[in-house]
């Protein structure tokens, strides 16, 4: 099912004033495929996206996308590239309505400058309406819950499941080839999350995307990921599918602690 | 349910003391003005100033142009102020003498057209040529300002550029004063029609002028911030850089544009000042840009619809207040406390609603 290798992060590791938030990670995506990274808090989760996103430097190693190392772009060289991700705590444009969020974020995707804004050329009107459109169909990819007279409304009005389902819109509008999910389900009631799971395996199925998740939630992790990969302490201490990794000693030592010697 | 606030301390009772002391003047002054329109031996206009005299209808009318035309020009300024604000969040106080450096381009381009004798046979023409050559230098210096004095400091804290701003401001000051020589220059002067009265109006066309072309530019930038993609990136970075970074927007270019449009806003109202009052200095650019900014604060900076309100309100009421508020109280030497209306505005603004008119102020609480 997997295809062709996309991204390739080789022994990354990153510093912070002595810590090693990451050490000598290895990790690869391959197209198609939904990757978990899971791990207990402070593990280097968010750290690990933040490198590959271009908001942090690594301190060693390499990222590479399509054979092209990604060390040194800007976050904006970055997305343009086709790597777009979601944050653990949402942060959308909270004065920009919901349609100006998901059309700011095909930016990078549009080519009219100041000029064609200014004489309102028919290029320049065309690409307004193709954004607006796409800005549209995105949307209706949850449902009616953003759409319709939702359109118009600011960000800030939204509840906070829609919120979410804003940001993982907006990263679908830059048209990306990866999606890096930072615990898309988190404060979800559980009839929420399991509709998320499904529009999940429909980011892959119906739009062809590569997603590598974040999530604390193992349901989810369970039902939608080719491969798990466990971080703790800046490490990868296990790979492989669910049921390999959640059966192997070290992660559980990792999330429930070792067994006091002598205990019975 | 009351929400318990922290309790009052005297700061609180002065600030107290003082907005109400400053409403009850002003009512004083209007009610006393009132009167005394209505009927010229009012007995409480006579108690509060015997003094004071009545406005003819043509006069009050003369104000309020004066005070619009000249509130509109802040206005362009301040959009500067506060567009500037919202993206990078400090005060670029060097923005007045970019309004200044459109003045000054405008007053050389306009004597050259005069010598070669455009001015006189096609003004339009020419007044068009000379309004694109001082947006072009303004917004020339506003970009190569950003480049050269405010990127270099992009991420330090926001008080280290603000200092700079005005190391900025006096280089330009003095940069002029070498390159042109100081003191006072004129602009060549205007055709007949814009000097007289527009007939069936009785208002000076150089006003409507300056009003029309502000309400144009006005339109424009809101055009181009609200409704083009170039707009939503400023809005954008202005909310978040980051996050605008990630979504494939080039910051960096983003705010040389913010600081470009600025820019040729200020040119724009550095045109208008030379068509209003004829001539310019090095210094022209100081108290316009002050006011300007407390036009920008006055309507909620980084508010754009607030920065022109601002700038009409701070313009009218320096125009109208001497006559209508201070007169009738009996300050002495009304007419020369103008600029000082403008700063009383601000500080009555302050007092009774801090974020300015329309300013709104999101917690982080707020963010989505």
């Amino acid at each position: 099912m997997s295809g062709e290798r996309l991204l390739t992060i080789d022994s990354l590791s990153v510093t912070f004033g002595g810590l090693d938030a990451l050490k000598n990670l290895d990790f690869h995506v391959d197209e198609g495929e939904i990757v978990s990274v899971i791990g207990p808090n402070g593990a280097g989760k968010t750290t690990f996206f933040n490198m590959i996103s271009g908001m942090v430097a690594p301190t060693a190693g390499d990222i590479v996308f399509r054979g092209e190392s990604l060390l040194g772009f800007d976050p904006n060289q970055v997305t343009a590239r086709g790597i777009a991700r979601t944050f653990q705590n949402v942060r959308l444009f909270a004065n920009m309505t919901i349609l100006e969020n998901v059309m700011v974020a095909q930016h990078c995707r549009t080519k009219q400058g100041v000029f064609g804004a200014l004489f309102n050329t028919p290029g320049f009107r065309r690409e307004e309406e193709e954004i607006r459109a796409h800005a549209e169909k995105v949307l209706g990819f949850f449902g009616t819950r953003l759409i319709g007279y939702r359109l118009h409304q600011p960000a800030s009005v939204l509840s906070y499941a829609n919120r979410r389902r804003l940001e993982i819109a907006r990263a679908m509008a830059t048209k990306p080839t990866i999606i890096l999910l930072d615990e898309p389900v988190a404060g979800m009631n559980p009839k929420e999350s399991e509709e998320l799971t499904g529009l999940i395996g429909k980011l892959r199925s119906e739009w062809g995307f590569t997603i590598v998740m974040i999530e604390h939630d193992m349901n989810v992790v369970r039902d939608v990921s080719d491969r798990v990969v466990v971080l703790d302490h800046g490490e990868t201490i296990a790979q492989g599918s669910f049921e390999e990794v959640s059966t192997d000693p070290e992660v559980i030592e990792a999330y429930l602690g070792r067994p006091v010697e002598g205990a019975s | 349910m009351r929400v318990r606030h922290a309790p009052r301390t005297r700061v609180d009772w002065f600030l107290t003391f003082l907005r109400f002391s400053l409403t009850a003047l002003v009512t004083v002054g209007l009610l006393a003005f009132i009167g005394q329109q209505i009927d010229p031996d009012n007995f409480f206009a006579r108690a509060v100033n015997d003094d004071a005299s009545r406005l003819s209808w043509e006069s009050i009318k003369d104000l309020v142009v004066s005070g619009l035309s000249q509130g509109a020009m802040y206005g362009l300024i301040a959009l500067g102020y506060s567009m500037v604000y919202g993206v990078l969040g400090f005060i670029n106080f060097a923005h007045g003498e970019v309004f200044m450096v459109g003045a000054m381009t405008g007053m050389i381009t306009s004597n050259k057209l005069a010598d070669g004798g455009l001015w006189e046979s096609n003004f339009v023409l020419a007044i068009l040529i000379a309004i694109i050559v001082s947006v072009l230098c303004s917004t020339m210096t506003a970009v190569l300002m950003e480049r050269v004095a405010y990127r270099p400091l992009r991420g330090s804290p926001r008080l280290i550029p603000l200092i700079t701003s005005i190391g900025v401001s006096f280089f330009i000051q003095y940069t002029s004063a070498l390159l042109l020589g100081p003191g006072a220059k004129s602009y060549p002067q205007l055709p007949d029609w814009l000097r007289d009265d527009i007939p069936w109006l009785g208002i000076e066309g150089k006003k409507i002028v300056v009003l029309v072309v502000a309400a144009v530019s006005m339109a424009g930038l809101w055009y181009l911030v609200e409704r083009t993609k170039t707009g939503k990136a400023m809005r954008a970075v202005a909310e978040d850089k980051e996050i605008a970074s990630l979504m494939g927007i080039d910051v960096d270019r983003t705010i040389v544009t913010t600081f470009a449009v600025g820019g040729a806003m200020a040119g724009v109202a550095g045109i208008l000042w030379g068509i209003l009052f004829g001539s310019v200095t090095e210094f022209t650019g100081f108290l316009p840009g002050i006011k300007a900014f407390s036009a920008a604060v006055v309507g909620g900076i980084g508010n754009l619809g607030g920065a022109m309100a601002g700038g009409l309100t701070l313009g009218s009421s320096e125009s109208l207040a001497p006559q209508m508020v201070l007169e009738p109280l009996g300050v002495t030497g009304h007419t020369q406390l103008k600029d000082a209306v403008a700063f009383l505005v601000l500080i009555f603004v302050l007092l009774v609603k801090p974020t300015g008119l329309f300013g709104e102020r999101l917690s982080s609480e707020d963010r989505a």
